[in-house]
């Protein structure tokens, strides 16, 4: 599986899944309302969003769970209808929730998923053994789920998912409720995933995760997708290159807030921070020696910057 | 339109998976199954029995047998496609993760109620196994009570499916069990004829499809089958589909938002 050549992802004309105006509605709550988007063969695109967004039905629509409300979805050039079994035969999912098989044991989690593919035996076996090596399970192959950690299930889901060699593989939110370890475990998984060049659709609200690992992100909120483009274009566009908070607390917090103001190309209050957004780093070095005695962190600028910026700092509940 | 062929696999790779899950703790579950049949079938059939004279000509405990493996049948598959497919779908989202893969809504749900029919099927076959040294089977007939067990496992497989796409938790079977099941089990001829009964209570019997089950089974077990009768399996045939039907839609509309 990685031995195979790279292939050129960015340049790859193959669309995979392509969504126009996609709409969808729970009851008469509009979730989804109204999306255009890409996904090519080799590419790692990445869904980011607040909780509500609309990110899992979208991929929820792609994997045929939820029905598509409005517009149009196709994948690998069919459109999605009921139960698109020729979509799914191509597809390997890793769901956010827990839905590993707590009646079989690791091993035969991935034998009896691989079934439904209808992969004969012997290759289900063999492919097996492969993926619990790369996901380094293989001293637990003849563990009840139920004594696996959060982190193991996660990467045996993922080997799940990859049983039937999907030409798609989606996955919501994969590192969600992760210890820090474990979640780079798995984010080593998927850049490995990604070199042997396997197409990846994710969603997450980690920002470390998207930056790590996608090619694109779509920003979306409130069912609408509000920003597009290379992490780092996304950066560069709606942020600059760095940044420099400065906390109320500090005593003489309104001069040193005077002097981020006329610096920054940009200033941002929230609670009790103030984030002063710079487009080139000389002017945020040059600012740093006058801040000196007042208490900042000076940093690049980062896609959790871009995220807050586009889809504003009050709680998502 | 997809091939019936792939259909039927589907169905039967979420067969498989139940039996690979089941075969584990098979000997826990198979005393569940089939010790509370047994356990009736001794005392009300040789204690009881020893009390009532003839049924419709036949000693009390032929006469009781055949209900039983009806209401075994009926039994067994009502747990699994309640409690069981309940757990699979709500508790353990197996359905979930099933439908991600090639095997559709509808195979799901059949698979499961083969599942649950092969559950009546191996229950019935143990009381059959009981009966036959009693001398409680008639005749080269009384082979077919084991077809007649499983199409009775699916019938109630079905309808226990369309209940639980229904049910909110857990705490609704108490309704289904004894609003429905629980009266099947009682009032369907398994341990006293109808006819002897105010006639409105035969009439109401009717509509319940164990009674249609038990009077095939009793025919079929003391060698009484009749031409007529074909009526009793059309009945069967038809709840079967409309309760099949009704829980693939029902379960469709819970799982696919």
């Amino acid at each position: 599986m990685m031995g195979r050549p790279i292939l050129s992802r960015v340049d790859s004309e193959e669309v995979l899944v392509r969504a126009r105006g996609l709409v969808k509605a729970y009851s008469t709550e509009p979730v989804v309302k109204g999306i255009d988007f890409d996904v090519r063969r080799g590419e790692c695109v990445g869904f980011l969003g607040p909780n509500g967004a609309g990110k899992t039905t979208t991929i929820n629509m792609i994997c045929c769970f939820v029905s598509v409300g409005g517009g149009e979805l196709e994948v690998f050039g069919q459109r999605v209808n009921g139960d698109a079994r020729d979509i799914k035969r191509r597809l390997g999912v890793v769901s956010q929730e827990n839905n590993l098989d707590p009646d079989l044991t690791v091993l035969k989690n991935l034998l009896v998923y691989g079934r439904y593919f209808g992969l004969p035996r012997e290759h289900r076996l063999r492919r097996a053994e492969e993926l619990l090596e790369f996901v380094q399970l293989e001293e637990k192959r003849d563990s009840h789920i139920r004594t696996l950690s959060g982190g193991m299930r996660r990467r045996l889901t993922l080997a799940r998912a990859l049983i039937s060699n999907p030409e798609l593989l989606i996955l919501d939110e994969p590192s969600t409720g992760l210890d820090p370890q474990a979640r780079h475990v798995v984010w080593q998984k998927l850049r490995a995933l990604k070199r042997a060049g396997v197409t990846m659709l994710l969603t997450t609200h980690y920002m470390e995760e998207a930056a790590q690992l996608c090619d694109r992100v779509l920003i979306m909120d409130e069912g609408r997708i509000i920003a597009r483009g290379t992490p780092q274009g996304l950066i560069e566009e709606h942020i600059g290159a760095e940044v420099v908070e400065l906390y109320s607390t500090d005593p003489s917090h309104s001069d040193a807030m005077a002097l981020l103001q006329g610096a920054a190309d940009h200033v941002e209050r929230a609670g009790d921070e103030v984030f002063g957004f710079f487009r080139r780093s000389e002017s945020a070095r040059a600012l740093l020696p006058v801040l000196a005695e007042h208490h900042v962190v000076h940093r690049r600028a980062t896609l959790e910057d871009v995220f807050l910026r586009l889809t504003g700092r009050e709680l998502r509940e | 339109m997809t091939q019936l062929t792939t259909r039927v696999a589907g169905a039967f790779r979420v067969w498989l998976r139940n039996f690979e899950s089941w075969k584990d703790f098979a000997v826990a579950s198979l005393v569940g199954t089939v010790a509370e049949p047994l356990l009736f079938f001794a005392a009300m059939g040789f204690g009881l029995g020893r009390f009532v004279d003839e049924i419709q000509g036949q000693p009390y405990v032929a006469f009781l047998a055949p209900g039983l493996v009806a209401s075994t049948a009926m039994n067994a598959a009502s747990f699994e496609t309640t409690f069981g497919s309940f757990t699979r779908m709500n508790e353990q989202r197996t359905y979930e993760a099933i439908v991600m893969t090639p095997i559709s809504v509808g195979e799901v749900v059949a698979g499961d109620i083969l599942w649950a029919a092969s559950k009546s099927l191996l229950a019935g076959a143990v009381i059959l196994a009981f009966m036959l040294p009693l001398g409680l089977l008639a005749g080269p007939l009384a082979a077919a009570v084991l077809p007649l067990t499983f199409a009775v496992g699916i019938m109630f497989g079905a309808l226990g499916m369309a209940y639980t796409a229904i049910a909110p938790s857990y705490t609704f079977f108490n309704y289904f069990f004894t609003l429905v099941i629980g009266v099947m089990f009682l009032f369907s001829g398994v341990f006293f004829p109808l006819d002897g009964l105010p006639s409105w209570v035969g009439w109401a019997a009717w509509f319940l499809p164990l009674t249609h089950a038990v009077i095939l089974m009793r025919a079929l077990t003391s060698g009484t089958l009749e031409p007529s009768m074909w009526v009793n399996g059309a009945w069967l045939a038809a709840f079967t589909l409309a309760a099949f039907w009704l829980s693939v839609r029902l379960i469709r509309r819970r799982l696919i938002r």
